[in-house]
């Protein structure tokens, strides 16, 4: 029976392990060891992978997903019309908002008669999905590269509109 | 005794002492930044410039941390212990022969704190001793794992400390002295040509087997890896200075890097002809007695920094032995081998005769 059990391999990965007895050379281990010294030495010389990080800094890849920004467009007036569809696509229902009226004189701030007043995404429910960028109809709201910083309390990490708006270059 | 030689010896020792204890602290430096070497990473490089400072910073660190003393009936012997394996550590400096003569001021200085004629045997006791600050820290501190650790670390030493006697007897036959400096005298030059045949004057040639007994016994002794059970970071408890905090835990972890720098400096003694290189008569004729000394000495130095790089090179390279491994290797085979090689070099000495 356990001839034939041998040989059964569901992976068909298997190898079969020797234990063969161990040659003179072998049993001495000093010549493994002087191997592995080798080994250890070429690993000394090697350039190292550290990323001395806060002076430099690795290079995100263009499809990175951190934290978020609510864009304006070309005159500085905020895209976002508070159309809710982010928040309906946020499989973690990290997105809140409210909408507002736009007044009169207030058209270089808000593109359009809806605005959103409140805008919150809660950054340790935030799963970085993207699936708020991607249902965007006014392309609004972007995923950046950089990440949110760390805080020290919960509330800290809800970020309202003045975190999420990209800030005027004026 | 006369005062130049009273002033002149101290000198010696506070020299050894200030080089042993400079050395022992920027060992704990080069630790971590060769182990992060042989791993591919940059290690500490903050504290000053290329993270000179880090082990200063260790220091400070180690002195202001809470001195935690257990509930244990022995507070004189917990505080022993740490005390007691840091001065066996020190004390083995003592007879260690730095270089040769130097001639000033009308004097000839030997560099050596203490030139006695039993220094080999003076050495092993004073490491022997070394046993009781592990023993003692285990035992005061009251707790079974720090006891256990402590049998586990002085059984290894021990143990080690028999093949590494026997090892060593195989070299003393052939210098027929005990006296660190006239062993390391007659390792002169690098190539003896006063023989028959020409051959390395050094003792690793003529025994390169005990050297090699001595190394591995060397690095069981210090508690280095691969036999570092006593402490076993990774895996056990901290073994027998679990209790320890503050900087009596510091002079435990601080006397393992001087006892790595006194046996380093040991086997460059015994095995690689000490203070002797290459020309270095050519260099007391051509260049003048005293700058032949002093680059003897810098060559001791580079030897015994070598030796300390190499525990390091071998800490990053072999794994640990499991405890019944250890005891196979130190008892089936280092001490076997080490008498038959004691054997033959008795049968080589009496046919040769000499």
């Amino acid at each position: 029976m356990t001839t034939e059990f041998k040989s059964i391999s569901l992976s068909g990965r298997k190898k079969d392990v020797s234990n063969k007895d161990m040659t003179f050379m072998e049993k001495l281990y000093l010549p493994a060891i002087a191997k592995g010294m080798g080994i250890t030495l070429r690993h000394f010389f090697k350039p190292k992978v550290t990323i001395q990080y806060p002076e430099v800094k690795r290079e995100f890849s263009p499809v990175y997903r951190g934290r978020h920004i609510l864009m304006r467009d070309e005159n500085g007036a905020e895209r976002c019309t508070a159309c809710g569809l982010c928040a309906l696509s946020c499989p973690a229902e990290a997105i809140t908002m409210t909408s507002g009226e736009r007044k009169k004189g207030e058209e270089n701030l808000y593109r359009e008669e809806k605005y959103a007043s409140t805008y919150e995404i809660n950054m340790l429910r935030c799963i970085f999905c993207g699936l708020c960028e991607e249902a965007c109809p006014k392309e609004a709201i972007f995923l950046t590269q950089d990440m949110p910083p760390a805080d020290y309390q919960r509330e800290g990490f809800i970020y309202g509109k003045e975190k999420l708006v990209m800030k005027n270059e004026q | 005794m006369d005062i130049a030689l009273f002033i002149e010896k101290a000198a010696i020792i506070l020299v050894v002492f200030g080089i042993t204890m400079l050395i022992a602290l920027y060992s704990t430096f080069g630790e971590r930044i060769f182990a992060s070497y042989f791993q591919d990473r940059l290690g500490p490089n903050r504290a000053g410039p290329g993270g000179i400072l880090q082990p200063l910073a260790d220091g400070v660190k180690m002195f202001t941390k809470e001195d935690f003393i257990p509930d244990t009936p022995n507070k004189f012997l917990f505080i022993f212990g740490p005390f007691l394996f840091m001065t066996t550590a020190l004390v083995t400096s003592s007879v260690i022969p730095w270089g040769d003569t130097l001639n000033l001021f009308g004097r000839s200085i030997v560099l050596q704190a203490a030139d006695i004629n039993v220094a080999v045997l003076f050495v092993f006791g004073v490491v022997s001793i070394g046993v009781y600050g592990i023993m003692l820290g285990g035992w005061a501190s009251n707790n079974k794992f720090s006891l256990l650790g402590a049998v586990r670390a002085s059984s290894q030493m021990i143990s080690y400390e028999v093949a590494m006697g026997l090892s060593i007897i195989a070299v003393l036959m052939l210098t027929g002295t005990l006296s660190l400096r006239s062993i390391v005298q007659q390792q002169h030059g690098f190539i003896d040509w006063s023989g028959s045949i020409p051959w390395f004057s050094w003792n690793v040639f003529k025994q390169p087997i005990a050297f090699m007994v001595f190394l591995i016994c060397a690095f069981a002794e210090t508690n280095r890896t691969p036999f570092d059970l006593p402490e076993c970071e990774s895996e056990l408890v901290g073994g027998y200075h679990t209790e320890y905090s503050s900087m009596k835990l510091g002079f435990y972890l601080f006397a393992e890097y001087i006892n790595m720098f006194i046996s380093s400096a040991l086997i460059a003694i015994i095995f690689f002809g000490g203070f002797n290189y290459p020309g270095m008569d050519w260099a007391s004729g051509h260049i003048g007695g005293n700058v032949a000394t002093l680059l003897g000495v810098g060559v001791m130095f580079a030897k015994t920094l070598f030796g300390i790089f190499f525990y390091m090179w071998v800490r990053w390279t072999v794994p640990r032995f499991r405890y019944d491994q250890l005891m196979n290797l130190g008892w089936k085979v280092l001490i076997p081998l080490s008498i038959a090689n004691i054997v033959v070099t008795g049968a080589v000495i009496l046919l040769t005769g000499k």
